[in-house]
């Protein structure tokens, strides 16, 4: 049964079958899936009740709809503590369909805690398929990373936000903030670069870099490093959930996103200066890591199916073993 | 525009809080260069009227005709609100009473200066960085100091800081809320030294309101007394201040300490 999600359903509680979304050549409809298709009977489909997954699509749309604005919404508790990327997983939950390759990464990385726990939370709740391959997921959720290898048209990115007000530290008053963004007062924003100029010389915040988007509304790209600024004019669709602020916000595929500068101070996404250890690449985000108690250090890529994909390709950076020696 | 065109027509302007009158009934015209000063006991209505005036508090009935940049004259009650705060960050000034009111406190003095040009669209620092340098300069405060938050800079600093901040985007009107209040007399001075050197170099028109006497005889031409809402007199300032008609202008007057 297909219907239009903006039309007037209301149907498929967790008693009488899952309900998905599915995304056809462009439109957005609602599939309410018959009783055996549910993989687990326990949990509504991907945990979140339909009404609250239909609010939350209200949000999304609005978001895409007006890009870079931020929607409030009424955020739920969720099985885990604010700060662990309630946000995210609630658009997750609210966007999955039953078809959906599911990846999560925390930092860039799909085997940390706060990624595997999501992974498995909706392998549970949600029973879909999950993936460390960037290639293959068709959803992605993020905290503070876009995946190396370019995303393509029909993937959707989902970022985990702790703190969606650009201004917040700057104008600690929610109410004059969102006064200041809806009438496009953003002096204040260029205050705040002038005074890292002032201090360090250069525009010295690295990460949560704000942006403006299609030329109106200033936007925090959540604690994404700036090296990953150029990268949100891209050609998937990007959503924003804060799951303590309860607000969403979302860029469409090929929206205009500018890195706010000087003109004497051009923005410029930054990055370790070295090769990656393991697998040589020269055009990735760097962790650094400390390797022994002589100050010995290794730097390696951040994304880690990126860093695996090359290895698996055959290349090996200044400290990796080639892939054949691991793997026998 | 021509001199004898008024910078700013008030006509009518109102304010009530429920049922006590905040302002009633005020008119008056301001020409460029003018300096205009207010004065009046504690609630007589001169905050009220210069937050109306400044667009700071919408009035209930009142226009206030601004002659604007490009030769119109609007009604700048009437304005939307995004035209009104650019008018407020370009043409327009506000010196509070007190400095906090009216710097960052957490930001650096330059950052402070250099907020309203970035808000109109300056994008340079090396050019934003000069102005501030050059602002700093104007009132008197060492260049070195333009790194530091206002809270490391005395009660007076803090005022001029304040004035430099609100003075770079080259406004023609400037409204002034007890601008040398909480000053000792010495600081009071130099302060009104630099604004009188400042309205007269840059051929501002200002309002000012002020409890002190001394401060409208040193910068006003002409003067407003308030009591209860009401503008009880205005004339020239020295020939209020001279010769005083209404009672409560008398009283005022009289009550000047003579030292």
């Amino acid at each position: 049964m297909w219907t239009e999600l903006c039309g007037l359903l209301v149907h498929s509680r967790s008693g009488s079958g899952g309900a998905s979304l599915t995304r056809k050549t462009g439109r957005t409809y609602l599939h309410v899936s018959r009783r055996e298709d549910l993989v687990v009977s326990e949990y509504n489909f991907a945990y979140l009740d339909e009404q609250t997954k239909r609010m939350i699509r209200r949000a999304i749309l609005k978001g895409l709809a007006i890009p870079g604005y931020q929607v409030p919404f009424a955020s739920r508790e969720m099985p885990m503590p604010y700060g662990w990327g309630t946000g995210g997983v609630q658009v997750s939950a609210a966007i999955m369909t039953a078809a959906d390759v599911f990846k999560v990464i925390d930092q860039g990385a799909d085997d940390t805690t706060n990624a595997v726990s999501i992974r498995r939370f909706f392998e549970r709740t949600a029973g879909v398929a999950v993936t460390g391959a960037t290639a293959e997921a068709t959803v992605i959720q993020t905290r503070h990373r876009i995946p190396e290898e370019p995303l393509t048209e029909g993937q959707i990115l989902v970022y985990q936000v702790p703190i969606p007000e650009p201004l917040r530290f700057l104008e600690p008053s929610e109410v004059e903030t969102r006064k200041m963004h809806s009438l496009e007062d953003y002096g204040l924003m260029h205050v705040k670069l002038y005074e890292d100029i002032s201090a360090h010389g250069a525009i010295a915040t690295s990460y949560a870099y704000p942006v403006r988007v299609e030329g109106r509304y200033v936007m925090d790209p959540s604690p994404i490093p700036k090296f990953d600024n150029p990268k949100l004019e891209m050609s998937a669709i990007q959503l924003f959930g804060a799951g303590r602020e309860q607000r969403i916000y979302a860029l469409p595929p090929y929206t205009q996103v500018v890195s706010l500068d000087f003109d004497d101070h051009p923005f410029e996404p930054t990055k370790a200066d070295h090769p990656c250890g393991l697998c040589g690449a020269t055009d990735s985000y760097l962790d650094e890591l400390i390797v022994d108690d002589a100050g010995g250090r290794l730097f390696m890529c951040s994304d880690t199916d990126y860093c695996e994909t090359r290895r698996a390709a055959g290349h090996v950076g200044a400290d990796g073993v080639a892939q054949a020696e691991v793997r026998p | 525009m021509s001199a004898d065109q008024a910078l700013l027509q008030v006509a009518g302007l109102t304010k009530t809080y429920g049922r006590r009158v905040g302002c009633c009934d005020v008119s008056f015209d301001l020409f460029p260069g003018e300096v205009m000063g207010i004065v009046g006991e504690s609630g007589s209505g001169k905050s009220t009227l210069l937050n109306c005036l400044a667009g700071h508090m919408p009035p209930d009935a009142g226009a206030v005709r601004f002659h604007m940049r490009d030769g119109t004259v609007r009604d700048t009650v009437r304005m939307s609100e995004p035209e009104r705060r650019m008018l407020g960050r370009t043409d327009w000034a506000f010196v509070h009473q007190h400095a906090v009111d009216g710097l960052r406190m957490n930001v650096s003095a330059g950052g402070n200066v250099g907020e309203r040009l970035m808000a109109v669209g300056a994008r340079h620092y090396g050019d934003i960085r000069g102005a501030a340098v050059d602002w700093l300069g104007r009132v008197e405060i060492a260049e070195d100091r333009i790194d530091d938050r206002p809270r490391q800079f005395s009660g007076g600093m803090q005022q001029r800081l304040q004035i430099a901040r609100n003075l770079v985007t080259g406004p023609r009107l400037v409204f002034m809320d007890e601008p040398t209040g909480g000053l000792d007399v010495s600081v009071q001075a130099r302060l009104l030294d630099l604004l009188r050197g400042l309205v007269r170099e840059m051929g501002l028109s200002a309002i000012i309101v002020t409890h002190d006497l001394a401060v409208v005889r040193l910068l006003a031409d002409r003067l407003m007394v308030m009591k209860d809402g009401q503008v009880v007199e205005t004339g020239l300032t020295d020939q209020v201040l001279d010769d005083p008609q209404h009672a409560y202008s008398q009283l005022l007057v009289s009550s000047v300490l003579q030292v």
